[in-house]
């Protein structure tokens, strides 16, 4: 039944499929730039989406410790795969960011800063956990006593179409971290994938005024107990768990357990997890200095706790050694994360699990140091 | 931990990230072989006018091409005039900065970090315990004692370096003294013409008389020397509330965000760098924490 009105907020509207191409017009005729899953190359990225084609309809993703497998499975569902490598961290917390160009004029420097536009993304299928993470970036970057202006003009401008996830991968563990798999807050639409039809929460004015014209109906009682049980299932099928009923004491209390030095030795150090982290938030500054000495260009760029030179001062590396540093890392994350910013720093997205390439699964790790606990 | 509060710092850009405000070097001081001081004055003199810093914070000092290292502020916190920095050459900023003439600019963000309670401290007897290149963040906590001499009880420094020509600011330990501040110095090897004490600054905490229940030990120095002063101090019965570090990690952005100088749930740069001791007992002695 067509209908010229708008939903109200927090109100559960359901719309015919094709009708979601509608959306991401709606959404481009506004200024927004439509990310979301894409497939390339054998893996799903986030990239810009023109139309509903250019979702990964009919594809799951396989996910284990050290592997990723993207498979065509010919059902008719759009976000039934579980993103990749890549979160929505490279968007509001760039990889790469020019913070400003000098130039030495008469022995002094002359600053300007890139006059780059601001983009305005529309996110489109953030997952719960994902959305928890943007949540615990929020925290870092827009502190009462620190704000990051490049984070914050990305995210006050971003509009947030969550998902909820129906089917969850095997390095998932969300429902452990309680973040997901059931969008609770945070966003401007919230769609649930049924069968034949998306339901859609509306979450903000913006998101209302958008559904405007939008044909769509309020969805029956019988559709939202479809969606509950569809999250009641899926919260079932969680690959991995982890109790979280003793963090972050346990680790706080182990510092010094021997399996630090166990894992330490399994670890690479290669970085992977805290660039597929989208809660890490490390980062670095570098100057590019032009060959004559009279222009530099500085950049933030990513850092990883894992890099050897991340620790590293006058008098001398503060943790020289790959236990060191995975202690460092895992123990921010699931220990003293929580008193910086009153949350734990993981969000049970699997994404350390699946891209580590040592199999190294901190569902697996943790559980150690509480089975060896002296 | 103490909550401490200071206006918004003058050199801290919130619009552009680690855009610096410029300095021009005003004079240099040779303080010994690979260690000099730098007298900056902001180029912009309303910035100048606007900065002021407490004993024990510090400055993100940047060369452009080379980058930002921290370093803290040696001169007096009382003198609006300009801005002291004890720099030793080390590493690629630092070596850069030892090139600078007089006249030349350099980048400064800040004031950054706690700093020493130098208002708790009034009615205490202070005894500080330094070593090397710890004693400069410990200058302007000496300075604030000799403009307000009668708020403090018995004052000592004992401060240690490597030989006797690494004994930083030497001429200044007569005023001090005529202030009634007992300096005491160590080296950890003398040579023909030293005839004073031998040795590392934790082991001539015998020496002195401690009333444990007035007395806060200030200490900065290398973490190996810090470990043995909280001992002795321990030893002595002084409370680990009395007990005030300032600790060094390695600090990239000074507003705790970048993550490099994190020590447990502390980011050094916003957090410390100066810590009551209580607050950090726990993740000192985890090695390579």
């Amino acid at each position: 039944m067509p209908n010229d009105h708008k939903p109200e907020i927090g109100s559960t509207i359901v719309i015919q499929k094709e009708t979601f191409n509608a959306i991401l017009s709606r959404l481009k005729e506004k200024g927004y730039e439509t990310i979301g899953p894409r497939v390339k190359n054998d893996t799903l990225i986030y990239a810009p989406i023109e139309q509903m084609d250019d979702l990964p309809r009919g594809y799951i993703t396989e996910q284990d410790a050290a592997r990723f497998h993207l498979k065509h499975t010919g059902h008719s569902r759009y976000f039934d795969a579980i993103p990749g490598a890549q979160s929505w961290k490279q968007f509001l917390f760039p990889p790469r960011a020019e913070l400003f160009a000098l130039r030495k004029v008469n022995n002094l420097w002359e600053a300007s800063t890139p006059e780059t536009k601001t983009p305005s993304y529309a996110f489109i299928g953030v997952r719960a956990c994902e959305l928890a993470a943007i949540q615990i970036q929020d925290n870092i970057f827009m502190r009462s006593d620190f704000n990051d202006p490049i984070y914050r003009a990305r995210r006050e401008r971003v509009f947030i179409l969550s998902v909820d996830c129906m089917y969850p991968a095997g390095t998932c563990f969300c429902v452990s971290m309680e973040t997901g798999p059931r969008v609770k807050a945070g966003f401007d639409l919230n769609l649930t994938e049924l069968e034949d039809v998306f339901l859609l929460t509306v979450g903000s004015e913006i998101a209302r005024d958008l559904l405007k014209g939008i044909p769509f109906e309020l969805a029956s009682a019988f559709l939202l107990r479809n969606a509950d049980q569809g999250l009641e299932r899926a919260a079932s099928q969680m690959g991995r768990k982890l109790d979280i009923s003793n963090l972050p004491d346990l680790i706080l209390n182990n510092l010094d357990h021997p399996h630090w030095q166990e894992v330490g030795a399994r670890c690479l150090s290669c970085t992977n997890c805290t660039q597929v982290c989208p809660t890490c938030f490390c980062w670095d500054a570098t100057d590019e200095m032009s060959l004559d000495g009279k222009e530099t260009h500085r950049e933030r760029v990513w850092d990883s706790c894992f890099n050897p030179g991340y620790s590293y001062q006058a008098g001398g590396n503060t943790r020289p050694t790959i236990r060191s540093r995975y202690r460092q890392w895992l123990s921010h994350k699931l220990g003293t994360w929580k008193q910086q910013n009153g949350t734990l720093g993981c969000v049970g997205c699997g994404r350390c699990i699946t891209w580590c390439p040592a199999e190294i699964d901190l569902t697996k790790e943790i559980p150690m140091l509480q089975e060896e606990a002296r | 931990m103490v909550t401490q509060q200071i206006a918004r710092p003058a050199a801290i850009n919130t619009e552009h990230l680690l855009e610096p405000q410029w300095a021009e070097v005003t004079s240099i001081t040779k303080e010994i072989n690979d260690v000099s001081t730098y007298w900056l004055k902001f180029t912009d003199p309303a910035i100048q006018k606007a900065y002021t810093f407490e004993p024990g914070q510090f400055n993100m000092l940047y060369m452009p091409g080379f980058g930002e290292s921290a370093i803290s502020i040696c001169s007096d916190s009382n003198d609006h005039s300009k801005i002291g920095h004890s720099v030793r050459f080390v590493g690629n900023v630092t070596n850069a900065i030892g090139r600078l003439k007089v006249g030349d600019v350099i980048g400064l963000r800040g004031p950054f970090g706690t700093y020493w309670p130098m208002k708790e401290l009034e009615g205490k007897d202070v005894f500080i315990s330094c070593g090397g290149i710890g004693l400069p963040p410990l200058r302007p906590a000496i300075y604030h004692i000799l403009h307000n001499r009668e708020k403090y009880g018995k004052v000592t420094l004992l401060y240690g370096a490597r030989t006797p020509a690494d004994l930083m600011y030497t001429n200044e330990f007569d005023d001090w003294r005529k202030a009634n501040i007992d300096v005491q110095v160590t080296v950890d090897r003398g040579d023909s013409s030293w005839t004073g004490r031998v040795g590392v600054v934790p082991m001539w905490f015998y020496q002195f008389r401690f009333d444990s229940r007035k007395t806060a030990v200030l200490t900065c120095g290398p973490e190996i020397m810090i470990h043995f002063v909280i001992y002795e101090a321990l030893a002595r019965r002084i409370p680990l509330e009395s007990i005030f570090v300032s600790m060094e990690r390695n600090m990239k952005c000074g507003q705790g965000s970048c993550g490099h100088c994190q020590l447990g749930p502390y980011f050094i740069c916003k957090d410390g760098p100066v810590f009551r001791f209580d607050a950090i007992q726990p993740f000192f002695n985890v090695e390579e924490f």
